[in-house]
């Protein structure tokens, strides 16, 4: 049905759905609402499930893991330096092969201190072994919980997933959402049942000491399920289509007015709306102009992406978050793909904007596609204020 | 697209006032988004909310700086801080204040309409929560909502006694600009 709702509300309102029997979370700005939602929905009786209370991120992560474990489909929730306090965890969930669920909203990290909305939060978190699927607008933020669930638990995947949607923007941001009904959900998301669970009857170990012999292929059997889920994807999400009617295609990326584009922006999440529209007011002036949106960020679509882009001439990418120190990281993942191909855009331009909730304005994505017509930029950050970055402290 | 911006500080419910005029908007079949933008996450902090609302899902997410219309929550925000800037040549501002509130000059097609909400809402509600008064002046001011849609939504929002003084404090700030505009 279709609603008019806030972004976390929405969120707590699909889990709600998809039955988890353990909720553990720790309160952040910006997910504090989809637990706090949640929590109220246990209180009320409307959602019967285990929540649970903890004092950190670190002990919310290894709730959901012991859930998961012993065999419950969980749900938790969290931002920036909630996220890195998991970390350690994240790395023992994707190890163990747990198909836990997380929405992360995305927001910038400290220091300073800054509850504004980027993506440095998840993007850290790239090499974790958990998916990364990065929501435009409310709708897929819901949406993609759903297909997260399938996902992960999928026998042939049994790996964690999150969903990134963007602080404050979505999550804060009230909109009309089509709340699917909970029997679609039935249909499309049968309960958990797990391949292997903790279980007193039949005793199992879990994360074990892996040695010199034995640890690499742990490694190499992950990397083997992701490659392989970016064809998994495609199917479930025909399978979403058929249920809910809306078509999320490959689930990988989004072409949008790409063919015939002389110019091109490759970016991820909300900011794609804006992009969208910049595109169709270029394109209303005879500009060929156009917008690759990567939604699976792990894994990486290169295969797809290099489909999409390869006969582009100019490419822009524009990142909200960086790798202090190098290429900024999705700029990174899209110029290596290109190397040593046969075909490939002339160039390959990297931006950085939005940090810290600075707001990408339709100024902001004019400047992106003018600064194409330049030799091609590495790590350019828009949206500079020059006035504070006068030396004040030197001779 | 019509986009509203609201200025207000950090507890003076205009994240409420911004979601009572998006669910007013989704009620009459429009693709409202309704979001806030926090300064100092402090309470009593300048802070904005807005509405931005079309006939298709609105997919631009920066925040607005060209508003069709301007709401002002806290009249103490006009010193020291252009609530109006950026706002269309035909643009309308709805101002909670009093009636000797001193206006900066507009342009020739822009018009200022300044409401007693706190007034309204002390009478009403026992508090001086202005924003369903301001959403009433708003809706006669600018004839983008209707009254009953509005009183509709003030009904689902609030319950028990709130909900009796909170649908007055709509009706009279929209009368009170009714009244004024003939």
């Amino acid at each position: 049905m279709k609603e008019f709702l806030e972004g976390s509300h929405a969120i707590a309102e699909v889990i709600k759905s998809c039955q988890p029997g353990v909720v553990s979370a720790y309160p952040i700005t910006p997910q504090t609402h989809i637990v706090e939602d949640l929590a109220q929905m246990v209180s009320n009786g409307e959602l019967k499930s285990q929540f649970v209370n903890v004092e950190s991120e670190h002990s919310a992560a290894s709730v959901v893991l012991g859930g998961s474990a012993a065999g419950v489909r969980v749900y938790t929730a969290t931002s920036s330096q909630g996220l890195f306090y998991m970390q350690e965890v994240l790395f023992n969930i994707a190890g163990m092969r747990l198909p836990v669920v997380m929405t992360c909203a995305n927001r910038a990290v400290s220091a300073p201190i800054n509850i504004w909305n980027d993506q440095q939060d998840s993007i850290s978190l790239r090499d974790s072994g958990w998916f990364q699927l990065y929501a435009e607008n409310n709708q897929e933020a819901v949406d993609f919980h759903l297909i997260a669930y399938r996902l992960g638990e999928d026998k042939r995947v049994m790996l964690p997933v999150m969903v990134c949607m963007d602080g404050f923007i979505l999550t804060h941001g009230m909109e009309t959402v089509d709340i699917p009904e909970q029997e679609k959900v039935n249909k499309f998301l049968p309960a958990y049942k797990p391949l292997y669970k903790l279980d007193p009857e039949n005793p199992i170990s879990l994360g074990l000491l892996a040695d010199p012999d034995y640890y690499m292929e742990t490694r190499f059997v992950i990397q083997e399920t992701m490659r392989e889920a970016i064809g998994y994807l495609s199917g479930i999400s025909k399978e979403f289509s058929d249920v809910f009617g809306r078509d999320y295609k490959d689930m990988l990326v989004e072409e949008y007015r790409l063919k015939d584009a002389d110019k091109v922006i490759v970016a991820m999440g909300s900011v794609c709306g804006t992009i969208k529209e910049v595109v169709d007011e270029q394109r209303a002036k005879g500009k060929k102009v156009g917008l690759l949106r990567i939604i699976s960020y792990r894994p990486f679509p290169y295969a797809r992406i290099y489909e999409a882009l390869k006969n582009i001439p100019k490419v822009a990418v524009l990142d909200k978050a960086v790798s202090l120190g190098a290429y900024a990281p999705v700029a990174a993942d899209v110029k290596s793909l290109f190397f040593g191909k046969k075909k490939s855009p002339k160039v390959i331009s990297s931006f950085v904007g939005g940090l810290g909730g600075r707001d990408i304005t339709t100024e902001t994505i004019h400047e992106v596609f003018r600064r194409l017509n330049a030799k091609e930029a590495n790590f350019d950050f828009v949206d500079l204020k020059p006035e504070l970055l006068k030396e004040e402290y030197g001779e | 697209m019509k986009e509203i911006r609201i200025h207000a500080r950090a507890g003076q419910g205009a994240i409420t006032t911004a979601a009572l005029l998006g669910f007013s908007y989704f009620n009459e079949g429009k693709y409202p988004y309704a979001f806030p933008n926090f300064g100092a996450a402090r309470m009593g902090a300048p802070m904005n909310a807005f509405v931005r609302v079309d006939s298709n899902p609105v997919r631009l997410r920066s925040q607005i700086y060209e508003p069709d219309y301007v709401i002002i929550v806290d009249p103490t925000l006009l010193r020291g801080y252009n609530c109006f800037s950026g706002l269309k040549e035909d643009g309308v501002a709805i101002i909670n204040g009093k009636e000797d509130l001193e206006l900066p000059k507009m342009k020739a097609k822009q018009s200022v309409f300044v409401v007693p909400a706190n007034e309204i809402a002390l009478r009403n509600i026992g508090r001086p929560l202005g924003n369903t008064a301001l959403i009433g002046a708003f809706a006669a001011a600018t004839g983008e909502l209707k009254l009953d849609n509005l009183v509709e939504v003030v009904k689902k929002r609030f319950s028990g006694k709130a909900q009796e003084g909170n649908i007055k404090a709509v009706q009279e700030g929209f009368e009170f600009i009714q009244k004024g505009k003939k």
